[in-house]
């Protein structure tokens, strides 16, 4: 049981270094990249602007309802946009690229996979790691940074909105507090870690693609685990990131 | 010309359950081999680890050189692109039309101008006779032009060692001897080691220079098709005539009491001599196959190891026809 625990865990880990090899090689797939690229961010931009929204709003009420009682009001808009931009920003990309896209890169490469494809290619000399895992995994980083930007933007515009048009509170204190407590290694890290959680979407989605099990109902299982794994790497990895960073960037207000 | 195959002890197994042990064959440069067994016997599997796409827990599989099991990956790589692999199905890509399927070692492989390709890419579509269908997916065409997809696709890089993994399987019989014809039509033409994988009779009648049967988890024989045709081994007669009396039983094998059995029963003492059909000659206006006269130099040369029925049996194929006559197509389906 532990063995095999470790075992997958170790193959994941030969993918990664694989694929981070195989980044740098020639021939590089463009036009596979950009198919997937576009497909990616087709998939996962409306969702994610539609989830950023509430989400925003939500941080913003709870904080906004949080300083209110104990007489912060004024810190409303610095400390929202700090918890869109660092945490919930990544973390809303992440679960759609990887529930949106991981999901569609896991059945696609499995059913390549039962269905011998993937063999074939490797017969005639073709790296099916270079060629079709490398473009999925580097799209997932790119519209990962990507979308970050939006998501971030999007957070922050209904942030906004609700505190100011909800919680009476003033356009002017939320941005002024906004760049008394935000810096720009705020946005560094969220980016980074949007680039992170990218790779691990796509390297999961297709770690599980390429060794499903037994047939179309071990591509579904396959599917399945590739969502529910990136997850619980995402919020480990995440709090690793986030521990981090708190111990090594000051914060500006202190 | 083609690449001889060397394979030397080559033992797989998943995880408790061995497959086959100690499979040691030659597969002689430019000839045409098939690998005969029952059902399960893990036929695909050796198709497989011959190619580098499973890994055998022991043994070495020599190409050129190059060790498919234990070289380093790029040596690997490298060494695949002599190969043309037809797989059961095809495992054509499901997300390209033929044309694109077919084109797709070149364009990987290959500087050459798309003008080349489709020329190339005809060609071979032409020989395996599927003109007009270049523009269809995969799934709109039937399992045996996806099978004649496959091998096309097998052969636009102009391999040295051809596997065919199952050619028959799907196939009618009349397709299948055209099949045949078209393995024999092209050893002729490229001079290529091949090597077929199946369980149909007819192919194996008709098509190889040398046979082998996997049964038991080990390799029974392996040597020029007189051998086995000839061969009085029980498992190699049972299943070359189709019959159910034998070893092999229908899961695998037979215990002993069923064997006990059978062999107290008179009526299957009744066996009858199998006569060897002649091999199948290249088309009429093909160059005559080169491995042809290479086995003939080789068969005579290791005749005195051989059993005195397999050694009658070469003397007269070599005495009744030193340079054969053209042969028409078998009858098909007489085999099964």
């Amino acid at each position: 049981m532990i063995t095999g625990a470790l075992r997958q865990t170790g193959r994941l880990f030969a993918l990664s270094a694989e694929v981070s090899r195989a980044i740098f090689k020639r021939p590089f797939q463009f036009r596979e990249f950009v198919e997937q690229f576009w497909f990616l961010a087709s998939v996962t931009i409306l969702p994610a602007a539609l989830v950023s929204i509430p989400f925003g709003a939500v941080i913003a009420l709870q904080v906004g309802s949080l300083t209110q009682q104990l007489g912060a009001q004024s810190f409303t808009g610095g400390a929202s946009v700090l918890a869109v931009v660092q945490q919930a920003s990544p973390l809303i990309v992440a679960l759609l690229i990887s529930g949106a896209g991981g999901s569609a890169i896991c059945a696609d490469l499995g059913s390549r996979t039962i269905r011998e494809e993937l063999d074939a290619m490797e017969v005639m000399g073709v790296s099916p790691v270079q060629r079709l895992v490398v473009p999925r995994v580097l799209a997932a980083m790119g519209v990962a940074v990507l979308l970050n930007g939006l998501v971030s933007v999007v957070g922050i515009l209904g942030g906004y909105f609700f505190n100011v048009y909800l919680q009476d509170g003033t356009p002017g204190a939320y941005l002024s507090s906004f760049s008394s407590l935000a810096q720009l290694p705020d946005l560094y890290v969220s980016e980074l870690k949007a680039v992170i959680f990218g790779f691990i979407a796509g390297i999961v989605a297709a770690y599980r693609g390429l060794n499903p099990r037994g047939g179309p109902k071990g591509v579904g299982d396959a599917v399945n685990q590739s969502v529910v794994i990136t997850f619980l790497l995402l919020f480990f990895v995440n709090m690793v990131i986030t521990g981090v960073y708190l111990q090594i960037v000051p914060p500006k207000g202190g | 010309m083609g690449i001889e195959v060397v394979v030397e002890g080559l033992t797989k197994s998943f995880g408790k359950q061995n497959i086959w042990q100690d499979v040691t064959l030659t597969l002689p440069a430019g000839e045409v081999s098939v690998m005969l067994g029952p059902s399960g016997t893990g036929k695909t599997v050796f198709l497989k680890s011959l190619i580098g796409l499973l890994k055998p827990d022991r043994g070495r599989v020599l190409i050129n050189g190059v060790d498919m099991v234990n070289s380093p990956e790029r040596e690997i790589f490298e060494t695949r692109k002599l190969f043309g692999l037809m797989f059961q199905d095809g495992a054509l890509f499901g997300s390209m039309s033929l044309f694109d399927n077919i084109a797709f070692p070149l364009r990987e492989h290959t500087r050459k101008k798309e003008a080349e390709i489709r020329r190339i890419v005809m060609e071979r579509i032409e020989v395996v006779g599927l003109l007009g269908a270049e523009r269809k997916l995969p799934g709109e065409i039937s399992g045996g032009m996806r099978k004649r997809a496959g091998l096309a696709r097998a052969l636009v890089l102009d391999p040295q060692i051809i596997l065919c993994d199952e050619p028959d399987s799907g196939l009618d019989p009349v397709r299948t001897a055209y099949l045949s014809q078209l393995l024999i039509d092209l050893n002729a033409q490229i001079d290529a080691t091949m090597l077929i994988v199946t369980h149909n009779l007819d192919i194996a009648a008709t098509v190889p220079d040398n046979m082998g049967m996997l049964f038991r988890r080990e390799l029974v024989t392996f040597g020029p098709r007189e051998l086995l045709l000839t061969s009085e081994e029980p498992v190699v007669a049972q299943f070359l005539a189709g019959r159910r009396e034998g070893p092999i039983g229908m899961s695998e094998e037979k215990d002993a009491a069923a064997l006990a059995a059978e062999a107290a029963d008179p009526r299957t003492r009744a066996n009858t001599p199998r006569e060897i059909v002649p091999q199948l000659e290249p088309s009429p206006g093909l160059p005559a196959r080169r491995a042809a006269a290479r086995r003939r130099e080789r068969v005579l040369g290791m005749l005195d190891r051989l059993p005195p029925a397999a050694r009658a049996a070469i003397e007269r194929t070599y005495a009744s026809a030193p340079t054969a006559p053209a042969m028409p197509l078998p009858a098909a389906g007489s085999g099964s």
